[in-house]
């Protein structure tokens, strides 16, 4: 087995860090934490921290730090999981619809617009209740499921009013009647390691909104789904959610919709919820990555261009 | 012999001593027992203690 130098971008060091940390350990490889709080990145050199590092993973925490220290990362040359591309493709919900929907990747209905006025006619057009989220953002915060105009005026007023500059960006999106539950899989590069189900009476069904996980096994349509969607935002450690449409009688859906990919996946619950050891899991795969990038020099990235610009699926480069 | 005792550090909050486990980490948040708050072990040797950052919008996965 090759010792891998792997550099640990963050700034939180939640269990899933712990979990990502202690596996590595274990396996011998070198672990440099580098708290991105606490270092400048300068447009040709990599701060000391990261110059010797083999791979680095990003697992910051706030996304905007995410996005640049991929960027930084591409720029120093150094191989990052998840990509540059990757993250900007699924930090922003937009941009994340935009590329599943090109791939063929089934996803609820979208819409975007840029005034309250024009946001609202869309709401109007979709009917109720739909949802208005929030183009950045994560654990199920700010998300608005409106039931009524009314709602919808308020909400868009305050939004308007009150929000940052990109909360102006009003992403409208179908309510998608999910059977009380969605689906995370975690995959790499296409590959699930384990799914689970959220569980919850709300209508957010977020592991981090309290949502019940349970061990799920995917059929072929949602792994090829899972493949599809990964492909679409260039591969890498990823989240991807589902939810079951047209579920009947006997529980069986006709078919699934991706509503999300997440790139900087957090799989403690996973862990707990199944049997598969995940953070091993996903190890070996930071194994392959680290040894194939010695000899490729990066993952991802240009697959991912490559899909954006023609629609077809990204070829990874693991 | 290893040292058996387990490891502590003040509350930044309250003054009051926190056990900790064994393996924390650097950048990992412990909750405060007595406030609730979250506090951020920001250094092991000597293990210290401080309020956590407030969450941020853009933070997540």
């Amino acid at each position: 087995m090759v010792r891998v130098n792997v550099g640990l971008l963050y700034s939180r060091i939640r269990r899933d860090e712990k979990l990502l940390l202690s596996e590595l350990r274990d396996r011998g490889h070198e672990v440099e934490k580098i708290d991105v709080r606490d270092v400048a990145f300068g447009l040709s050199e990599p701060p000391e921290a990261l110059a010797d590092v083999d791979l680095a993973i990003d697992r910051c925490l706030a996304t905007s730090r995410s996005l640049y220290v991929t960027r930084f990362c591409d720029a120093y040359g150094i191989p990052v999981v998840n990509g540059s591309r990757t993250a900007e493709l699924c930090a922003d919900k937009v941009k994340n619809s935009l590329a599943l929907h090109g791939a063929g990747v089934p996803t609820p209905r979208t819409e975007v617009a840029f005034t309250v006025e024009s946001a609202l006619e869309t709401v109007e057009r979709f009917g109720y209740p739909c949802v208005l989220k929030p183009v950045v953002g994560s654990w199920g915060r700010l998300m608005a499921k409106l039931d009524s105009r009314s709602a919808a005026e308020a909400v868009l007023e305050h939004k308007a009013t009150l929000g940052h500059y990109e909360h102006k960006v009003f992403y409208v999106q179908e309510f998608v009647d999910k059977p009380g539950r969605d689906v995370r899989v975690v995959a790499v590069d296409g590959e699930p390691i384990a799914a689970m189900t959220r569980t919850s009476d709300h209508w957010l069904t977020n592991a981090a909104k309290g949502a019940e996980a349970e061990a799920f096994d995917l059929d072929d349509r949602a792994r090829d789904l899972v493949e599809r969607a990964s492909a679409a935002v260039g591969g890498g450690l990823l989240g991807v959610d589902l939810m079951e449409v047209g579920v009947g009688d006997d529980g069986e859906p006709d078919g699934y919709t991706v509503h999300e990919v997440n790139h900087t996946v957090e799989f403690k619950a996973l862990d707990e919820a199944t049997d598969v050891d995940v953070p091993a899991r996903v190890v070996d795969w930071l194994e392959v990555v680290a040894e194939t990038a010695g000899t490729t020099g990066g993952h991802g990235d240009e697959g991912a261009r490559e899909d954006v610009d023609d629609g077809e699926e990204a070829e990874v480069s693991t | 012999m290893a040292d058996d005792s387990p490891l502590t550090a003040e509350d930044p909050i309250t003054g009051e001593e926190i056990e900790l486990p064994a393996d924390v980490e650097v950048g990992e948040i412990i909750d405060s027992p007595a406030s609730g708050a979250e506090l951020e072990v920001v250094s092991l040797d000597p293990v210290e203690l401080q309020e956590a950052p407030e969450l941020e919008e853009d933070w997540g996965e």
